[in-house]
């Protein structure tokens, strides 16, 4: 869902990828959590992402769901991030087909979502082949 | 806590049903199965049923469905898991009846997706996904599982061509099933030409777009001998697990954590070991699931998944029989439906009653029925009462 | 001292051949080329804009500067293809680069020179102490109508600045404004494309304005062309500025590391501002730059900068601007561009 709210709520994240780190036994999430699913901790201290990391699996999505159709055929990725964690989202900027696993990538920030023509614009990461 | 007895089932044909609406899909597949059990009447019903409000903008549909079924004012209640709602609904009516509170429980399954367009279509199955850090960037169904897949081929080896060859083994079974949406053969050379969806799972990789509706009846097993006149089949373990929806917050993309769990539950319920059980109807909403299901629940070891089909293990005359039915494959998958479907299958396998599919050896099956990429799943055991 | 302390560039990867976009509309390419001095220009991707370019380039000044984000007291970001009619582009940059909430923010629209303005303004609050940093950025999505000879030029990329008075790697020597109301280009109000004046956009509008600006900064200063090791002006073409250069007595020794023109196209706000990126890329200590915008409206904005001793130590920290511009291009068919830039009517997706 695209919506003032939703848009908001995700911004820390979607653009800064702000995630928490477990105080206890040091276990990051992203999104934060407000319970550790390793040791059930529920102190956490804030902690960024790095921008920089691997393909570990990926796709090529040549079916995509509305608002998408404008990038078809993109490609679509788990990245696991320096540090560890993992995320998904588009690997962007390349042959879709030759994305492989292993792939060094970084994060770019993009527009992901738009809602219809006059609604607002959502905007996160993407990945792109590193350099 | 009481066994639990089937001793009724009911299914509609599964396809695109253009003249069926969501209630007359599951009033036929219930009154088949009440027909079935031989009953009137029923204590209760649960149905299960992703998502009717996306799907047709119709929820509160326990109430709905109970009184075009003719049984308000009984409680109905609609359970949701995505695309385990119907396994998780059979759970639901076991815990009523094993408890002792009712006695006649209806457990149904019913999705109504061809209203809305591809597209809605599509939208309303990723809501099964993380809408917020997966289904947010793009992500579909197929493509979810396809990385499961590129994960699968590029730790294990697993051939492109093995995943061809659940689709080929499903849509041979699904052939003798006079229910199944796509009775039709297919080759490996048909599934690997066929239009790409999301690398590298191709269109004949995929389950379709489908209508339709089934219906159990449950009853304590202490009764259902005399009412189901020998038909009757006991269910000796249900099982649920859970699991992270996103897929990338997990370990091992791989592994269907949920499944093994639930499997590893349920095989202790029932006393048995894998090796106990004759066959399965597992989800098979892609090829690739097929592979990684029979994986978790302890059929073949883990990575041996494409061996399996491959070497025919899982095929109808094979030691282990996988989707007799033709599975979510070339049977089809209205979501809700399926957990339901799959009992329905291996019911009539455990009746003896599969015709020209039914196998050799069908004392006791077993049902796995899974929520989006693995962040649920529901395992059922069922014998054959003598 | 007042000045740079962080810049940064960002150019979208895809591009297009004038080629390409003579060949649909029946002109005669090599004609277009020559005329123009260009080859191919930048193409964003369906998923860039104004907000997305300009953070990538805010990114970049960060990773130079290397300063806290939040001590930067202001973003302004100029452009005249911000992605909301109404609603900021500056808030999106300032929180993708964590300088919210404690910050100053505004969209600036004028023409070209949007860019150079926040800049100026920039500048400003660092000069008065008002600020311990301000950001100034000019990036563009530009636009121009099919078959106009905008087409051939207009292109996407940007810059941005961190000003500052500490560790500054360019000090701002002098800064000098020049502008009259010439309606040389303009887009109304709900109009997808700009109109423009088509040969008056040049004696009485690029010519007059670039001129006046940099022959204000050079008597405001008492300096001569020869002063400098570096010049860019804006540069919505090859011509446009290398005639102005050769009038004004500037070599094309001093031109040619911020002429991007020629494979970029003319990225509007972004113009000079991606020159002087690329000039800041490769200058040494004491080497003196002049930078001269224009916006059609119409009016220019003209700085002069001498590189710090600093400079060389954070020149390799970010992204340089010609790798970004030299380095894999995609080059897009006709068909592929008109789809990323949104020149299809579609249905509406169900």
């Amino acid at each position: 869902m695209i919506t003032p709210p939703v848009v908001r709520r995700n911004t820390p994240q979607r653009y800064r990828l702000e995630a928490n780190k477990c105080a206890k036994c040091g276990k990051v999430f992203f999104p934060p959590r407000l319970v550790c699913d390793a040791c059930r901790g529920r102190k956490f201290a804030p902690v960024t992402l790095a921008d920089t990391g691997k393909v570990v699996a990926c796709t090529v999505i040549r079916t995509p769901p509305t608002g998408f159709s404008d990038l078809s055929p993109y490609c679509m990725g788990i990245v696991e991030l320096k540090g560890g964690t993992r995320i998904q989202c588009q690997i962007a900027d390349c042959e879709p087909e030759r994305v492989k696993i292993g792939l060094p990538v970084t994060l770019e920030f993009r527009r992901v979502q738009e809602d219809g023509e006059s609604g607002v614009l959502a905007y996160a990461y993407k990945a792109v082949p590193a350099r | 806590m009481r066994d639990v007895a089937i001793i009724g089932i009911g299914m509609t044909d599964f396809g695109e049903l253009w003249h069926d609406s969501l209630r007359d899909l599951f009033v036929k597949a219930a009154l088949a199965a009440m027909d079935d059990a031989g009953i009137a009447h029923l204590d209760s019903m649960y149905v299960g049923c992703m998502t009717p409000g996306l799907f047709t903008g119709q929820e509160h549909i326990g109430s709905l469905l109970a009184d075009y079924l003719g049984q308000a004012p009984v409680p109905a209640t609609r359970v949701e898991s995505a695309c385990a709602s119907g396994g998780l609904a059979l759970r639901c009516g076991f815990f009523e009846v094993a408890s002792g509170a009712s006695d006649l429980v209806l457990c149904g399954g019913v999705e109504k997706m061809t209203d809305v367009s591809g597209g809605r279509a599509t939208y309303a199955l990723a809501t099964a996904a993380d809408q917020d850090y997966e289904s947010f960037h793009g992500v579909t169904f197929p493509g979810l599982y396809a990385m499961i897949a590129s994960a699968h081929m590029a730790k294990y080896g697993t051939k492109r061509e093995d995943l061809a060859r659940v689709a080929v083994k499903n849509h041979a079974n699904g052939l003798l099933n006079p229910h199944a949406q796509y009775r039709m053969p297919v080759t490996v050379e048909q599934v690997l030409s066929s239009v790409k969806v999301a690398d590298p799972l191709n269109i004949l990789d995929c389950s379709p777009i489908t209508d339709g509706a089934a219906a159990v009846i449950l009853c304590p097993a202490d009764k259902a001998k005399k009412l189901a006149k020998g038909r009757a089949v006991k269910i000796l373990a249900s099982a649920h697990a859970t699991d992270t929806i996103a897929l990338h917050q997990r370990e091992d993309l791989t592994w269907l954590k949920s499944t093994a769990v639930a499997a590893e539950k349920a095989y202790k319920m029932a006393g048995l070991k894998p090796a106990d059980v004759d066959f399965a109807e597992v989800h098979d909403c892609f090829t690739i699931a097929e592979i990684c299901v029979t994986e978790a629940l302890g059929v073949v070891k883990r990575g041996k998944g494409g061996e399996a089909v491959r070497s025919g293990y899982t095929a109808r005359d094979g030691k282990f029989p996988v989707n007799p039915s033709g599975g979510l494959k070339s049977k089809g998958h209205p979501v809700g439906a399926t957990g339901i479907a799959q009992v329905h299958e291996v019911v009539t396998q455990l009746r003896g009653e599969a015709g020209k599919r039914q196998l050799k050896k069908a004392r006791r099956g077993l049902t796995q029925n899974m929520g989006g990429s693995g962040g649920s799943a529901v395992v059922h055991i069922l014998e054959v009462m003598r | 001292m007042a000045g740079i302390v962080g810049y940064g560039a960002y150019i979208p990867r895809y591009r297009i051949r004038v080629e390409e976009i003579a060949k649909v509309w029946g002109a005669d390419a090599p004609s277009y080329k020559k005329g123009l001095m260009l080859r191919e220009k930048s193409v964003p991707a369906p998923d860039q804009d104004t907000i997305t370019i300009a953070v990538e380039a805010a990114k970049n000044a960060l990773k130079r500067a290397a300063i806290p984000p939040a001590k930067i007291g202001a973003v302004y970001v100029g452009s005249e293809s911000h992605p909301y009619a109404v609603k900021p582009t500056g808030t999106a940059v300032a929180e993708a680069i964590g300088a919210i909430p404690d910050c100053h923010c505004a969209d600036l629209e004028f023409a070209c020179k949007a860019g150079s303005e926040s800049m100026f303004i920039a500048f400003s609050h660092v000069k008065s102490g008002e600020m311990e940093y301000a950001m100034g950025i000019g990036a563009d999505t530009s636009q121009g109508a099919p078959g106009d000879a905008l087409e051939y030029s207009a292109s996407a990329g940007g810059a941005a600045f961190i000003m500052g008075t500490k560790d500054v790697v360019a000090t701002l020597d002098v800064q000098y404004s020049f502008m009259t109301d010439t309606p040389d280009f303009w887009r109304r109000e709900y109009m997808h494309y700009p109109r423009h004046g088509g040969r008056f956009t040049g004696d009485l509008a690029y010519f007059k304005h670039v001129r006046g600006g940099v022959e204000g900064i050079l008597k405001k200063s008492k300096m001569k062309p020869k002063d400098f090791r570096y010049c860019v002006f804006h540069q919505p073409n090859g011509k446009f500025p290398t005639r102005m250069g050769k009038e004004l007595g500037f070599t094309e020794e001093q031109y040619r590391a911020g002429l991007l023109v020629p494979t970029l196209g003319n990225t509007y706000s972004g113009a000079s501002p991606i020159g002087l990126s690329a000039i800041l890329d490769e200058a040494k200590p004491g080497d003196r730059i002049l930078m001269c915008s224009f916006g059609s409206g119409a009016g220019s904005d003209a700085f002069i900068f001498t590189a710090t001793a600093r400079l060389p130590k954070i020149q390799g920290r970010a992204r340089k601007t010609r790798d970004y511009l030299d380095t894999n291009p995609v080059y897009l068919e006709y068909g592929a561009y008109t789809k990323f830039r949104r020149k299809i009517l579609k249905n509406v997706e169900d």
